[in-house]
This record gives C-alpha cells, structure tokens and sequence, in this order.
C-alpha cells in the first residue's frame, strides 16, 4: 500500500543508490533520527542515559565496527574486549597526557590507536581461517589484557591499577565525569554513533565492502577476481578495530567512568558483542543495532518488570533473567538462524505484497 | 525500537511509584555470580539489621527504614544501573560490596551527594576525607590489614622478619593489588623478602601458584582472596601441605564457607579481621526474636553467626548509628543523603554504645572526623578450628603502622586530587 518502490521515481544515480531507496523507509529514518536527536534529549533523566541509552548505543558501535570484520569479511574475531580495552586506554592516557585537547579528537584518536593494534593482530588472518583465526584473536584478547594489568604506565602507576576518567568538557559542557547532565553524554555518543553507521554503511556498500564480502564469500575465487586479500583483510580488521576502539573509549569515559581492564574488558565482552552480531544478524547495520538492544535492554527490562513490577527477590529475578534471555536468544536462532536482521528483511518483503499478497 | 517502547512503558510505570517519608538505605548485594558465596551472608546480615531496628524500635528516631536490594551480581555495568535505580529514591548511603563498583561510585556519589562506605574495602586512600568528603573506609582499610598482617607475624616472631620470605597470593584486580605498595614499604622497613603470585578472576586455577610456593618454600603466605578463590587457595595449600598456621588471609578470605570444603586440613588457617565472630551477642537474640522467628528474615536465617553475615550486621549497625547522629546534629528526623554524610563524619563509637545495642566488644571503638574517614585501622586476628568448625579471635584488634601507612594515604590522594582538580579542604 504505503511501502513500495513504484510511484518514487528517481531521474538520478545519487537518488537511486540511496540508501534508503523506499520512500517510507526514508521517512521512517528521519523519524527516528529526529526522535533520537530532538525529542529524548529532553526525556531523559540520569536512569535513562546510564542504565538504558549509554550502553545501548556504545555497544551498537561495537557491534557495528565486529560486524564489518565477522559479518562482511568473514574473519571471526573473539578479540573484541581486547581492542576495546585498548581504546579505553589509548583515550585514558591521551586525556590525562594532553588535558586540553578536546575529548571527541580523543576519542577519534584511540580508535585510530586500536586500528594500528588491530592490523597488528590482524596479520595472523592472512594465512589462517575461521575458528584457527578465533583462537589467534582470543590470544590477543588475553594478551592486551595482561599488558594492561602488567604495565603500571597504561594505568598511570595508580595503586590499584583502576584508571578513572576525569572530567571533560566539549564547548563547555561535561561529557565526561560525574557532574554531566543527562542529555550531554547521550547526544555525545548519539552524535559519534550516526557517524560511525553512516560511514560502515556507505563503506560497506561500496567498492570496499563488496572486496570484503568477495573474501568473505570464498577467499581464492576473490584472489583471481583481482581483490588483493592483504588489503582486503587488513582494512577490514583495521576499520572494524576502530570502530571498537571508539567504543572502547567512550565505554570507559562517558558511561562507567573508572574500569578495571579484567573486569570491564574480559573474555565476556568479546561473547557478548559477538553475540549481539549474531543474535542481530551477521552482515547487516541494522543488525548491529537490534543485537544490541536485544542483549543490552533486555536483561534491564526483565529485571525492572520482575523486581520492581512484580516484586520477585532479587536472586530469584536475576536468574529468571539469565533463564529467560538465554531461552529467548535459543528461540530466536531456530526461528530464524540469520537473526533479527534477516525478520526485518522478511517483514519488508511482506510490506512490499501487502495487502494483495499473491 | 518497539523493545525500547516497552522499557519506556515500564520505566514510565516505575517512577510513578509513591515517594515516602522513610530512611532509604539501598543494598548493591550480589546473590548470583561467582562471589555469591560472599554476597549472600553479607546482604542477609544487613538486611537482618534493618528489619529488626524496624520491629523493635520501629525504625531510627522513629522513621521507619525502607532497604532496597538491587543485584550487581560483581559486576560494575549492573553496578551502575543498581545506583542510578536506587538513587532517586532518597538513598542515603551506597555500601557496594565490591571495590570495582566502589570506585565507579566515589565521584559519582560526590557529584550526586550521598556518602559510599566502603568498609574494609574500596579505595583505600579515602581515608583522606579531605580529598574523599563522601567516602569513607571506617573502620579499617587494606593497608591496615597489610600491616596489621605484617605486624602479627612480628610479633609472633620475636620481632623480627629479616631474610624471613613471604609470599602474597592476590586477587588480579583493583582489589588485589590494594595492598601491594604497603607491603613493599614494609619490605623495606623490616627486611623481608616479598613474592607476589596475582590469580586471575574468578581464581579456579591456582596450580602454578601454588607450584610456585612450593618449590620456594615461603615461610609465610598472605592472601587477598575473593569469592572461589578462597577456596580453591586453601585447598591448594592443604594439597601441599603448607603449615595453615603460617598462613593468613585478609577479612574477605576468612568466612565459614571458605574453610569448610578442606575439611580438617584447614585447620589453624588464620584471617584478618575488623570486628568479633560468633553468635554469643545479645542483638542475636533479638533477631532471631523479632525477626527470623516473626518470618522476616532475609535468606534462611541460617547464616547468622557467619564471619560475614556479621560484618553485614555491623556494616547495617554503623550505618544506622551514623544516621542517629545525623538525627541529633541536624534535629530532623527524616534526613537527606548530605546530612548522612555529615551524621558518618561525626560519627562515634565507644564500647558503652556497643554494648547498649547488644554488641559488647563486637568491634573497636573510634572516632570518625574530617581528615580521618578510615578510622583507626585496628586489625584483629582470627584462626579457624575445624573440629569445633568455629572462627575465634586469637589477637585482639591491634594498631597498625601510621606512619608508612599515613604517607601512602597522602600521596595517593594527592594523585586523585591531581587528576580531578580537588582542592583539599574540610566542610
């Protein structure tokens, strides 16, 4: 009815290669753009942005950035807490080195910090595959960890080996430490984020994307076609590392704001963002976003609703939590291996036919 | 989005909820995870105390008391959405259980108002409450327990540690490193050679650790264990057959369920401690009346007595005495989070209040003043005896070493007032 290409017509290449080439899909993007910029910043309060909208959108970075590595090049990576890790250091150190450069120059700057790193750990990929590579990417997550708890300098020779983020502002307003009103640090991290998917989705769909999703295919077929793999897998690890690097740092700057590297950047949160991949849908922008909502904003709703709603002690309702995101996630991958992404797809196609499906 | 549509449905429903006029003291307890085994007795023990001043005496100065229990399972992310959950409901003082958590929450806390006690645990150069005005680490400290640890084995020594090896079998985290920098101090001063042996989380695999031990036979081994770790460590150390009696472990290494799974080979292990054991003080009594048999208690009523259902007891105690001070010092009966801060700042306890509320000798007495939130650092020693399966006290709570302990606690103050622009200063 409403959802259909037919009656927008397009007299130009820019309008056809748009990324939304639907007109309502189009509406619907500004919608929710102009919901997420306009209309929440003045909703919420502290719950909001730190239990509910800083992880939601921290973790959609991270997801973003190992999708372009798992989902469109095909090179399993279980070192996602690792290169997070080293954004959050990079940004430690460089914003108690050079306390009056801007933070956001910090942050771009240790997601460039984690993409060096990131090439670095990437070049075992050039001559070993899927879950050998996994294990190599687990070596470097247990690695930077280590170097982290080992090396006194990245935590500034502190007794405890916590590094706490002091505060910043950005024209004058705190977006970091404790005396941030509520709307900075959102918009902060909603800002870095629009740009960060705007890119991987305009990369992805471009010449670059297609090398990768080539090696992702079949590697050798992708070698005679003319994509260079040293390029191609390189960047890939590069580009998704700097996206996890941006993460990383504002998941220890804006949103806890004092980490401890085994605690915060550990083993669980390389599953986690490879989960919400998965769960979200491999190979897909969008689900980068729905994996992260799935796993972020679940397990606060199910505890709101048990503990608060319905008044369960709190070990009973947190086991349920485990129970239930863990049946949920099983339901999921049978009803739909290719994860929340591929319902969406599936939802737009039917939008398509209705309501005369045949 | 239609997941986020719910939450804000839900959300919205949550925030209506009544605002009353009672004491909030919200509870960051974790009964999940792999530090349940601390968390539960610990949580049981403060929620029990609060239940009982709300039967007997019908709360503090006549307000009734509303304890919130959030779980954190150790985890700083649930940690966070724990505080900004309970903060708007009037908390009036966080006590997280957990040194990652605490450190997340000391300039948050500050920013927001409402005291931390972080007791026995936490940042401990926030004794410096010149530096730390919301936090406080009454009535001891890490570096307290380091020499207070050191100081037993002196004393049990002849007084002297020279060429004596120690090695320290620590938790790799915040936590665990705590109290790194104080031995080494004391290294220095009393001559003894230290080795430091980090487990990592959650510290299940101990074998290279121990390996290690024995084959450089330390005289002495401290721990700083949390949680499975302390289990596993004395396991290990019966495995080997380390002499118990020369090794020590902090307060968060010395609770029944660390001891009990050796068995017999745990026999004469020693730990740290900061207050009495066992259950044969009259406020037992009045919880077991008023509530384990009225059906109110927190978890099964089984715990009271343990080594760490008792510090969550006197961690609920001090809690409730520092807001009975702030009662007096403000005149107002329904108090906010800052008048809180000022009632722990002023807070003081001698041996005539502990025995008026049932606890005769059950801690140390001090005072608690601007310069000073870490109180006076008195460290006791308690030594398991697995025959009778009861903890006792062997030394009385003993002062530590000021003096390099003192200077530790300045500079790193010092160094946190650096980093965040903190004038030192006392309100």
């Amino acid at each position: 009815m409403f959802y259909r290409e037919a009656g927008d017509f397009k007299t130009n290449y820019a309008d056809d290669n748009q990324t939304f080439p639907i007109k309502f899909d189009r509406y619907r993007y500004y919608f929710v753009l102009f919901v997420a910029f306009a209309v929440i910043p003045f909703l919420i309060n502290d719950y909001w942005v730190n239990a509910i909208f800083l992880p939601f959108l921290i973790y959609s970075i991270a997801a973003i950035g190992l999708n372009i590595l798992v989902g469109y090049c095909g090179q399993v990576s279980l070192g996602t807490g690792g290169f997070m890790a080293v954004g959050a250091y990079a940004c430690y150190k460089l914003m108690t080195s050079f306390p009056e450069i801007n933070i956001f120059i910090h942050v771009l700057l240790a997601g460039g910090v984690t993409a060096g790193v990131g090439v670095l750990f990437g070049l075992p990929s050039l001559r070993i595959k899927g879950f050998y590579l996994a294990v190599a990417t687990l070596a470097a997550q247990f690695f930077l960890v280590w170097l982290f708890n080992r090396v006194p300098w990245f935590y500034n020779y502190s007794a405890s080996g916590q590094i706490s983020a002091p505060e910043r502002t950005l024209f004058g307003l705190e977006v970091t430490g404790p005396n941030t009103t509520a709307w900075a640090p959102y918009l902060f991290c909603l800002v870095i984020l629009t740009i960060c998917a705007v890119i991987a989705r305009n990369l992805t769909r471009g010449m670059q994307g297609r090398k990768w999703m080539a090696i992702r295919d079949m590697d050798i077929a992708a070698e005679i076609i003319g994509v260079n793999p040293l390029k191609a897998k390189l960047s890939a690890f590069a580009v998704s590392s700097f996206f996890i690097g941006v993460a990383g740092a504002l998941f220890f700057s804006v949103y806890l704001g004092a980490v401890e590297v085994g605690e915060a950047f550990g083993i669980n949160q390389s599953f986690l963002v490879l989960f919400m991949i998965i769960i979200g849908g491999l190979g897909s922008i969008f689900g980068s976003f729905a994996g992260a909502a799935f796993l972020v904003l679940m397990p606060v709703l199910l505890k709101n609703v048990l503990v608060g709603g319905l008044g369960w002690p709190t070990d009973t309702a947190a086991h349920f939590e485990f129970l239930i995101v863990g049946a949920l996630i099983v339901t999921f991958l049978i009803a739909e291996p290719h994860g929340l992404a591929q319902l969406w797809r599936v939802a737009k196609e039917k939008l398509r036919l209705w309501p005369f499906p045949h | 989005m239609k997941l986020k549509l719910v939450t804000m449905a839900v959300g919205a429903v949550m925030a209506a909820a009544p605002v009353m006029a009672d004491l909030v003291f919200p509870s960051l307890s974790y009964r999940t995870g792999p530090y349940a085994a601390g968390g539960i007795p610990f949580a049981d023990g403060y929620a029990d105390y609060f239940t009982l001043l709300n039967e007997r005496d019908g709360g503090i100065g006549g307000v009734p008391i509303n304890m919130i229990e959030c779980e954190t399972g150790y985890n700083t992310q649930k940690g966070v959405e724990c505080y900004e959950a309970t903060k708007g409901e009037g908390a009036l003082v966080y006590q997280p259980l957990s040194t990652g958590i605490t450190y997340q929450l000391i300039p948050k806390a500050t920013a927001d108002d409402i005291p931390i006690h972080s007791m026995g645990y936490g940042r401990t150069s926030a004794a410096n409450g010149k530096v730390f005005s919301h936090v406080f680490n009454y009535p001891g400290n890490y570096w307290n327990g380091a020499s207070g640890a050191i100081n037993y084995l002196l004393e049990t020594n002849g007084d002297d540690l020279k060429g004596k090896k120690i090695a320290l079998v620590y938790h790799n985290s915040a936590y665990g490193k705590e109290p790194i920098r104080t031995l080494e101090e004391l290294q220095k001063k009393h001559g003894y050679d230290l080795t430091l042996l980090p487990v990592d989380h959650p510290g299940q695999e101990q074998k290279s650790q121990w390996l290690q031990i024995r084959r450089e036979k330390p005289d002495f081994v401290l721990m700083w264990g949390w949680g499975v770790m302390n289990q596993v460590a004395i396991q290990e150390a019966a495995n080997i057959r380390f002499p118990m009696e020369n090794f020590i472990g902090i307060w968060w290494s010395g609770a029944e369920h660390d001891v009990l799974s050796a068995g017999d080979k745990a026999n004469g292990y020693k730990a740290l401690t900061f207050h009495n054991v066992g259950r044969e003080f009259p406020v037992f009594d009045d919880i077991q009346k008023y509530v384990v048999d009225a059906g109110k208690a927190a978890g099964a009523g089984d715990q009271i007595g343990n080594v760490l259902y008792n510090r969550g007891m006197y961690a609920a105690m001090l809690a409730a005495e520092a807001a009975k001070t702030a009662q007096e010092m403000h005149g107002v009966a329904d108090i906010t989070s800052g008048q809180m801060r000022d009632g722990m700042e002023a807070l003081m306890i001698d041996e005539a209040k502990m025995v008026s509320l049932g606890m005769p000798n059950f801690g140390p007495s001090f005072n608690v003043s601007c310069d000073n939130h870490g109180g006076p650092g008195l460290v006791g020693v308690t030594q398991w005896d697995a025959a009778s399966q009861t903890w006792s006290m062997i030394s009385d709570y003993k002062p530590t070493d000021m003096d390099v302990i003192g200077a530790l606690i300045a500079e790193d103050s010092a160094a946190y007032a650096a980093e965040n622009n903190i004038a030192e200063s006392c309100n």
